[in-house]
């Protein structure tokens, strides 16, 4: 081989191994594509915003880079319908083609998506969606994950903490009419029977009650307490009815966590004073990471955070301590879902936060409580149960073995 | 039986809220044969301008006609410059008043955020009266027996002044009464700009039972149909005992048969469409 021909070999193996390298390093330099499922219109619109103040928050912090990759974001509105949430969820996948998604905002719309996502094979955190009954939990799907816990979680905590600690030994119940208000009513209703209360009184309002004033004219006079499960606008206009009809002097009112969420509380008045919920986080956390996500919220939006969104800043901590974990090589499927089961939060304003087997958050839940300070209504802890699971205290196996949570599981034995 | 008399005001309530709501739909659909589905959506807006009245510190009264006059406003431009546009073809109408309704709906999320916010009743109609010793909002008593003034001066309107007799021409042979000579262009923005008021002024009202929210407009629009329909479209008295009578079906309905709350409204309706399809007063039918 004389050396005028050795050249043109050299050059392609050397353009070869060349090209081979840049496009690895290309491929390391590709943006992760992050799709973020949000509600700008319609009536959870507020939620909506909250949510994305959260994420906008931390890819601020962390300057669009998680783990050393830039983060593009792409963000759907799905208008909190859950056929909406779907299209957008194929609108994200199939033309922006995004390696992870964020969102979405209710329980309805993720049970919606979730068939889809266990097709597509793309990774979905839901943030605020609180969904007990779903393929993470039934039917196994990997790639949906809960930031946040299940509806039944605080309200399993909820339900004993009643029985013993308050002490309330007849109770009504009223709650929104749709999954969430279902399952938290349910886990509620579990564990507060299970330790010696009685369910007396079971009232489900319509999600879109023109007039709270008929249910509270329902309540039975001689409970003890009345369970509220609300969401969105709801907890707000039935607790001011409830006041309204002089109920709140005479009957005790807890509830679950959205129902005084910190979104809603600031246009709330004295009627919300003495609410007590159980929730998977509370504005008042006292350590120092929460403080800090706290003054930067109110720093960059002048409000105070509640569950949306710190739900879903939370949601983006997950992915980050997952990318960090596989070094920021997300392109390798089946390592980055697997991370993401992995991940143990020990920091976060949440606290520390880590997942079981079944894709659902081992957290600590917060009993809180509504009070006045400096002239402003805030959610003050109460107590703190570290480490609970979506089981509470039950078995697993069992549990998964009964019927899901829903509007009559587990029955109601005590209804007069 | 005290639960009973306490659903009973529940249901008067209610009813006088959503004559407020209706009568206004009832009208401009009666005259001008639109559908107006953004009725519910100038309800809406008259809450959120009642809101940042009463976040002014202006009174609760004032705020109530602050409402009204603003959405009377928007109305009348509205039918001016786009339902008169499309003269004639009522499909493109009711469809252009559903696209309003988006956009101001929008237009509320951007301008009064999210946020669901109760209106403050006025001060003096704060406390609850005690019957058996059970309390009902005083502020509750005070709606009905608003939406009982506002009925009557809509009745004396229409009964007995010559805009009111003009109105009755249009409803009853809009042909006839063109052809005597009643200048029904300014007839229907007259008609627009009222029924307007009235929503803006019945969510003014509503803002401290119901508190002002988005999707406060859709929620309220199905009972605006439900109660013309009931009633009988373009009749003040249908509007009136539409208005209470679904007040006491919503209301003991859904304590009575709890698990029908959904459909409670509409079983009544289409019953009563049945045996009557132009509803229980209507002139016309639908």
């Amino acid at each position: 081989m004389t050396k005028a021909k050795l050249w043109p070999v050299l050059f392609a193996i050397f353009s070869f191994t060349f090209l081979t390298l840049s496009y690895q390093a290309l491929a390391q330099t590709e943006p992760l594509r992050l799709g973020f499922l949000t509600v700008r219109s319609g009536a959870l619109a507020a939620g909506g915003k909250q949510m994305e103040e959260g994420i906008t928050l931390l890819l601020k912090q962390r300057n669009h880079t998680l783990a050393g990759r830039k983060v593009e974001l792409f963000i759907a509105d799905t208008g909190g319908q859950p056929a909406q949430a779907k299209t957008k969820t194929q609108e994200l996948i199939e033309r922006d083609k995004v390696h992870v998604i964020i969102g979405p905002l209710a329980t309805f719309e993720s049970l919606a998506i979730d068939d889809y996502i266990k097709e597509a094979k793309v990774p979905l955190i839901t943030p605020t969606s609180a969904a007990q009954n779903d393929l993470a939990q039934k039917k196994q799907n990997d790639f949906v994950l809960h930031a946040v816990g299940t509806a039944a979680q605080p309200m399993h905590v909820l339900g004993e903490y009643a029985a013993k600690k308050l002490g309330y030994k007849r109770i009504a119940t009223i709650a929104d009419d749709f999954t969430y208000g279902h399952e938290g009513q349910a886990g509620f209703q579990h564990t507060y029977e299970d330790n010696g209360g009685k369910v007396v009184q079971k009232l489900w309002s319509p999600l879109n009650v023109a007039d709270y004033g008929s249910y509270v004219g329902q309540i039975k006079p001689n409970v003890n307490a009345v369970y509220a499960g609300f969401a969105g606008v709801n907890g707000l206009r039935f607790l001011r009815q409830f006041n309204e009809y002089g109920l709140k002097a005479k009957i005790a009112v807890f509830g679950n966590p959205t129902c005084v969420d910190e979104g809603v509380l600031k246009n709330m008045g004295d009627e919300a004073l003495g609410v007590v919920t159980a929730s998977w986080y509370a504005a008042t956390i006292d350590t120092p990471d929460n403080k800090r996500f706290v003054q930067a919220i109110l720093d960059e939006y002048k409000v105070v955070p509640g569950f949306y969104t710190v739900g879903t800043y939370t949601a983006g901590l997950f992915l980050e301590e997952a990318l960090k974990a596989i070094n920021g090589k997300f392109e390798d499927k089946a390592a980055f879902v697997r991370a993401l089961h992995n991940v143990r939060l020990t920091s976060g304003p949440m606290g520390p936060i880590r997942l079981d087997e079944y894709g659902k958050p081992i957290l600590n839940i917060y009993i809180r409580k509504v009070e006045r300070k400096d002239g402003a209504l805030v959610n003050t802890i109460v107590e703190t149960i570290p480490e609970v699971s979506q089981f509470w205290k039950y078995d697993p196996k069992q549990f998964l073995a009964s019927p899901p949570y829903s509007r009559d599981y587990p029955p109601a034995k005590n209804l007069e | 039986m005290s639960t009973w008399l306490i659903q009973t005001l529940n249901s008067l309530a209610l009813g006088g809220l959503l004559f407020l709501l209706s009568s206004g739909f009832s009208l401009i659909f009666g005259l001008m044969r639109v559908a107006n589905l953004s009725h519910g959506a100038y309800f809406m807006l008259g809450g959120y301008v009642g809101l940042t009245c009463l976040r002014a510190g202006l009174n609760f009264w004032v705020a109530v006609v602050a409402g009204g006059a603003a959405v009377a406003v928007l109305g009348g431009l509205i039918e001016r410059f786009v339902l008169r546009k499309l003269a004639g073809n009522a499909l493109a109408q009711v469809l252009a008043t559903l696209g309003i309704a988006f956009i101001i709906a929008d237009g509320c999320l951007v301008l009064w955020t999210g946020d669901p916010i109760p209106l403050p009743a006025p001060e003096s109609l704060r406390g609850a009266i005690e019957i058996k010793g059970l309390l009902f909002p005083l502020y509750r008593v005070a709606v009905v027996l608003i939406a009982i003034v506002v009925a009557f001066a809509l009745w004396l309107l229409i009964e007995r002044t010559r805009l009111g007799a003009m109105i009755r021409a249009g409803v009853d042979d809009m042909q006839m009464a063109r052809g005597v000579g009643i200048p029904v262009g300014r007839l229907f923005t007259a008609v627009f700009c009222l029924g307007s008021a009235l929503a803006g002024i019945g969510g003014v009202i509503g803002g401290p039972i119901l508190s002002v929210y988005p999707g406060l407009d859709t929620d309220m629009l199905p009972l605006a149909l439900v109660v013309v329909i009931l009633g009988g479209i373009g009749s003040l008295v249908g509007a009136f005992v539409g208005s209470f009578l679904i007040g006491f079906i919503y209301t003991f309905g859904q304590t009575l048969l709890p698990d029908l709350a959904y459909m409670i409204l509409f079983i009544p309706m289409v019953i009563i469409l049945m045996a009557r399809p132009r509803g229980l007063f209507g002139r016309m039918s639908a």
